[in-house]
């Protein structure tokens, strides 16, 4: 391990729906609210569209959090869609927590069109969680080579 | 046994089936494997004891391609995985005639082994139809015992019940040999800190060689292709130029299987390693469980599996924090 | 491998002055598959698209990426500029460096790295981007408006006028909606109903308008173009061909206790009923809940004074299923319920009533006959208070945070129509802020204050109390006298703020159009697709969009009927091409993706395949481009992996990951 004093930049993705979630990113831009700079945000059509497996890439490959931003249930584009993105996030999120992933490094939030405030603030947040929780090194390490 | 291989015999001469899927002997008496029957001669060979672990039903999903029907030799748990097969259009319900097989819970060798048991030259007490509570082992260090209990796979520990979910005829008593929290395992595991958690399955999965026999012997992972072959996710990677298949390949099983897992417990039976692969599934069974209602896989061939389904009023992924 | 041209907006100084664009043309050159990157000050303009163009044509460019603004905003038009140079549209990818990355952050370095993280993301997308053919599907000319208001009279009035077939659905016994309520409007003091009848009759004699009142939608499936809709005809118990509308029936029910709707509740009616006089069609319901035929088995009295034998008690619900291109939301709003607002002691006193009430009061077809008088006693009223803002502009979560936007006006309408009949009547309006931008609006209220004496106290009311007398005590401030205020009262009025009709959450959810958390259903694009939804081929008429008031509800819906004809017009409509496809070869048939579409679009063929020689038929998912509307759910159920998204494929996604994890 490097001993440098540089601040901890965690690396985020942010996947949201195209829908609500993506606009509401679009209303906190033009709104001006700030959040920090390390999370990057990857368009999809639908919570729904979000493989657990795009989630699990994301910390192998080195991000320190992964949040998916949704329309709020009942309010999906396609009706049905982020009702199944719920059972499986969740399913997911349990899964990485029973083997010793942080939770926190993980979240849902349904984030409307309209929400721009609530993206700006949950984004806050998200990253003030992870930076408590510092560099993911476990998914990373999962199968310890030595 | 004798009167399954008499059953089989009537079958293949009556023209009901055109082959038998059941077990054989192997290299060690400890070790019989799946196998096909056509003649009454080949059916000689049939055997069927305690060590018959194995599940058939996945060797259906090829079976059902075939002309005529197959009889197949299905234990309780076993049927749950059938119909699980049936639901995901797999197997072909006509092309089998499923003989339901008495089952009083299997064997793990490697439990002997551990009892220290070794050099084994001949097993007693394995048969079905005497119901013995003692195994008696010829060893090339003289005889040895355990009692069966002691010897039998952690999943009939936590059996299902004795009952066939599908069958044509049932030949054989069952028993029903849960004497354990099926959920004890996991709750274990639960209860540890993330530290503790990351440590113990980081040690386990550690030890995996890759060697795909879980995804193999899995009737679930039923995939003509599995993603982690396919070039679609860019998750095959044979040269090993990238560890994301190494590190996720086991939690990422887990998830594909999870909600169509009867728990048949085969992964870890097979596992060369002794990985205790079962926890992963089990661990999706109790969250569906406790979040979405008790479900079974297999139970039925027509309901919904909790991951194609939902309510209104799910609870939030934040649950898996507040728990 | 692609050959692929970034191009960076300056967007002015939108972007430019956050992120260093030159140095994000530098960096994505070293990106593989990258042939060419160049900046400019507006790549949207004319000349930016020309030098996308020029470039497609000089580097033999595959695909293309343009770091700007939002996708929502400009990916239409740098696809359309890319087709006009030959490439297939599809094969641009934006990076949105201006609303995810210059507007929200400070530091030029941090955003540049940023930006720069952002196009790479989209060029490893552009890596496996495919060309795409859009498909075609079939336009229903015909539409749907929801709601028989003045919104969803004018919008059906406007489509029925252009030619083509509407159907409205109203769920009260008749159209008219809230402004049928009211008896005169702002700020002319035209008579309600003597402009709005014309146009019910209009829309009733429309030989293109069908309206099913009564009715609600139960279910809507399908897409832009192409919706199938159940309605729900309620069973009225009167059969409408046989009905003259007499009115013998509702003058003989016995059963005469039930609230009048129409008169909120201030009144009763009969248990058999029209809403309002004036009512289309002038055919009575019967109340259910109310007759007694129906509570005790005796009566029948209706049924046998109809000379038409027109009562039906055997009559069922009976669900009428449609087809329609086009669907305009235009449900309107009710006012919130004041059970927060106790202090207002609404729920103790009769005499304090809300605006919407005061309608109906002043109303000769109200339940007073139009005489101004106290409900509690009948007795003619000397003081009146009006508070405005009940419930709009709060900053708490008992009430709304927006302003309803029609209530200064109203209640200036109110003071001086009431100072203008009753002079002995003495007015005072409390309020917040008195707001007057319209036409004509500011000379209004000035007239209210100037020529008929209303006082305007700038200040909120605490408290009503009511007293032993049957008086009210009204307990304010008055901000610019710096002073408390105790004052008697005959009657208040509560400017309560109105909200969308409740039942609309339940209609944009089977319509899939976005509602924000005020339950406004959400425009395409706040200012340049106001009636718009961003759910193709359903627009929004009226206050379910936004608080509006007459004049601004019958503009909107004008507009959301002229947007409808745009979409009806059409003969064909091009599919979004983004839709999933199953690899034959790896698809095990299991049914997974089927059981979550919610669109029915995938069924099973059993089909022959060629998996490296092996030649076998096969249960393969088939997925109908017309139907799949590219939600991606069975992409994750699928257990293969054989179902994928186009344009948002599995490697695509994944390599935008890595990119942004790199």
């Amino acid at each position: 391990m490097s001993l440098n004093n540089e601040e901890f930049r965690p690396k985020i993705v942010a996947f949201c729906c195209n829908w609500c979630s993506y606009a509401g990113a679009d209303l906190a831009g033009s709104s001006r609210l700030a959040y920090p700079a390390d999370v990057k945000i990857i368009r999809v059509p639908c919570s729904c569209r979000v493989n657990p497996m795009f989630i699990l890439r994301a910390f192998e490959k080195g991000a320190d959090g992964v949040i998916l931003c949704g329309c709020h249930p009942g309010d999906c584009h396609y009706s049905t869609g982020n009702y199944y993105a719920r059972r499986r996030m969740t399913l997911l999120f349990s899964m990485l927590d029973y083997i010793g992933v942080e939770n926190g490094r993980t979240r849902v939030e349904w984030v409307s069109a309209a929400e721009g405030v609530k993206f700006s603030q949950t984004m806050n947040e998200f990253v003030e969680k992870i930076h408590s929780l510092g560099k993911n090194v476990r998914l990373g390490d999962l199968r310890c080579r030595n | 046994m004798q009167e399954l291989i008499s059953r089989a015999k009537e079958l293949l001469a009556d023209g009901t089936v055109a082959r038998v899927l059941g077990w054989r002997a192997g290299d060690l008496p400890y070790n019989p494997e799946p196998a096909y029957f056509t003649t009454a001669e080949e059916l000689e060979n049939f055997v069927y004891n305690g060590f018959c672990g194995a599940n058939l039903s996945k060797y259906m999903i090829e079976a059902s391609k075939l002309e005529g029907k197959t009889m197949v030799c299905l234990k309780p748990c076993d049927t749950y995985s059938f119909n699980q097969l049936i639901k995901e259009h797999r197997v072909d319900r006509e092309k089998a005639y499923i003989v339901g097989v008495g089952c009083k819970g299997k064997l793990d060798i490697e439990k002997a082994k551990k009892l220290g048991i070794k050099g084994i030259e001949s097993v007693s007490g394995a048969e079905m139809t005497n119901a013995a509570d003692t195994l008696t082992f010829q060893t090339i260090y003289g005889e040895k015992s355990c009692s069966y209990a002691e010897a039998m796979l952690e999943r009939c520990h936590v059996c299902k019940g004795k009952e066939h979910m599908v069958y044509d005829e049932l030949i054989g008593e069952s028993k029903d040999t849960k004497d354990a929290e099926r959920f004890a395992e996991v709750e274990k595991i639960e209860a540890m800190s993330p530290a503790e958690k990351f440590a113990f399955f980081q040690k386990e999965l550690s030890k995996c060689i890759r060697c795909n026999a879980c995804r193999n012997v899995c009737p679930a992972c039923s995939c003509r292709k599995c993603v982690f072959d396919s070039t679609k996710f860019d998750s095959a990677q044979k040269a090993n130029v990238d560890s994301f298949e190494e590190k996720m390949f086991h939690v990422i099983r887990a998830f594909h299987v999870a909600g169509r897992c009867t728990d048949c417990g085969e992964c870890s039976r097979v596992c060369p390693q002794g990985i205790p692969l079962h926890l992963f599934n089990r661990k999706y069974i109790k969250d569906i469980n406790e979040l979405y209602g008790e479900y079974q896989a297999g139970a039925d061939t027509e309901s919904r599996g909790p991951l194609t389904n939902f309510t209104f009023d799910d609870c939030e992924p934040s649950i898996v924090t507040q728990r | 491998m692609q050959r692929i041209g970034v191009f960076v907006c300056h967007c002015g100084s939108n972007i430019a002055a956050t992120v260093d664009v030159k140095k994000v043309v530098e960096m994505v050159q070293m990106e593989p598959g990258v042939v060419h990157a160049e900046d400019y000050q507006y790549m949207c303009s004319e000349a930016g698209q020309a030098k996308i163009a020029a470039a497609i044509h000089e580097k033999n460019l595959t695909g293309i990426v343009v770091c700007s603004c939002s996708p929502r905003m400009h990916e239409n038009t740098f696809r359309t500029a890319a087709q006009r140079a030959g490439l297939n549209p599809y094969m641009v990818e934006i990076a949105n460096i201006r609303e995810h990355c210059s507007w929200i952050h400070k530091d030029m370095e941090e955003a540049t790295k940023k930006a720069v993280i952002l196009a790479r993301a989209a060029i490893a997308k552009v890596n496996l981007n495919t060309p795409l053919q859009p498909g075609e599907s079939r336009v229903t000319k015909r539409a749907l408006v929801i709601g028989g208001g003045i919104a969803g009279i004018q919008t059906a009035l406007d489509i029925a006028d252009a030619g083509y077939e509407v159907d409205i659905v109203e769920k009260t016994p008749s159209i008219g909606g809230r402004m049928s309520q009211l008896d005169k409007t702002f700020p002319t003091l035209d008579c309600s109903a003597c402009i709005l009848t014309p146009k019910m009759v209009e829309a009733a004699a429309h030989e293109k308008i069908k309206i099913y009142t009564y009715s609600e939608v139960e279910k809507v499936s399908g897409f832009v173009g192409d919706f199938t809709v159940d309605i729900r005809k309620k069973a009225r118990s009167v059969d409408a061909n046989k009905c003259t509308g007499c009115g013998v029936c509702q003058e003989k029910c016995p059963s005469k206790k039930a609230p009048s709707e129409f008169n909120r509740g201030l009144n009763t009616r009969s248990a058999i009923y029209t809403p309002f006089a004036q009512a289309i069609p002038n055919v009575p319901v019967i109340d259910r809940d109310a007759c007694l035929k129906f509570k005790t088995g005796k009566c029948g009295v209706c049924e046998k004074v109809c000379q038409a034998g027109a009562i039906d008690y055997t009559q069922q619900d009976e669900i009428v299923t449609e087809k329609y291109g086009a669907i305009v939301v235009a449900t309107g709003f009710d006012t919130i319920k004041l059970d927060n607002y106790d202090e207002y002691a609404y729920n103790q006193s009769k005499d304090v009533i809300t605006s919407l009430e005061l309608e109906r009061i002043m109303n000769a077809a109200g339940p007073t006959k139009g005489h101004l008088e106290r409900l509690s006693d009948g007795k003619h009223p000397h003081e009146m208070v009006f508070i405005q803002c009940v419930g709009s502009r709060c900053s708490d979560n008992r009430g709304k945070s927006y302003c309803s936007k029609i209530c200064c006006m109203y209640t200036a309408k109110h003071a001086m129509l009431i100072r203008d009949k009753y002079p002995d009547v003495n007015v005072t309006v409390f309020y917040i802020d008195v707001r007057t931008p319209g036409k004509n609006f500011d000379e209004f209220y000035r007239r209210a204050v100037e020529e008929y004496g209303v006082n305007y106290i700038k200040g909120q009311v605490g408290k009503v109390i009511l007293k032993p007398n049957g008086k009210l005590l009204v307990q304010g401030s008055d901000l610019l006298d710096n002073k408390q205020i105790l004052k008697e009262a005959d009657m208040v009025v509560l400017a309560t703020a109105i909200e969308p009709e409740p039942s609309v959450r339940q209609i944009a959810t089977m319509l899939t159009a976005s509602i924000d958390t005020n339950n406004f259903l959400t425009e395409a694009h706040p200012k340049l697709r106001p009636v718009e939804s961003p759910t193709a081929g359903v627009f929004l008429s009226g206050v379910c969009q936004g608080p509006k008031d007459i004049p601004e509800t019958v503009a909107q819906a004008g507009a959301a009927a002229v947007k409808a004809i745009g979409l009806l017009a059409k003969d064909k409509l091009m599919t979004n091409p983004c839709t999933a496809k199953a690899d034959e070869l790896m698809c095990n048939g299991c049914s997974t993706c089927a059981n979550v579409c919610p669109y029915g679009a995938i069924s099973y063929e059993e089909k022959e395949v060629n998996d490296h020689g092996i030649r076998e038929t096969r249960r393969i998912a088939v997925v109908n481009n017309a139907l799949c509307q590219g939600c991606g759910a069975c992409t994750v159920a699928c257990p293969s992996g054989s179902m994928d998204l186009q344009g948002f494929s599995n490697r695509q996604i994944i390599a935008e990951v890595d990119a942004i994890c790199r």
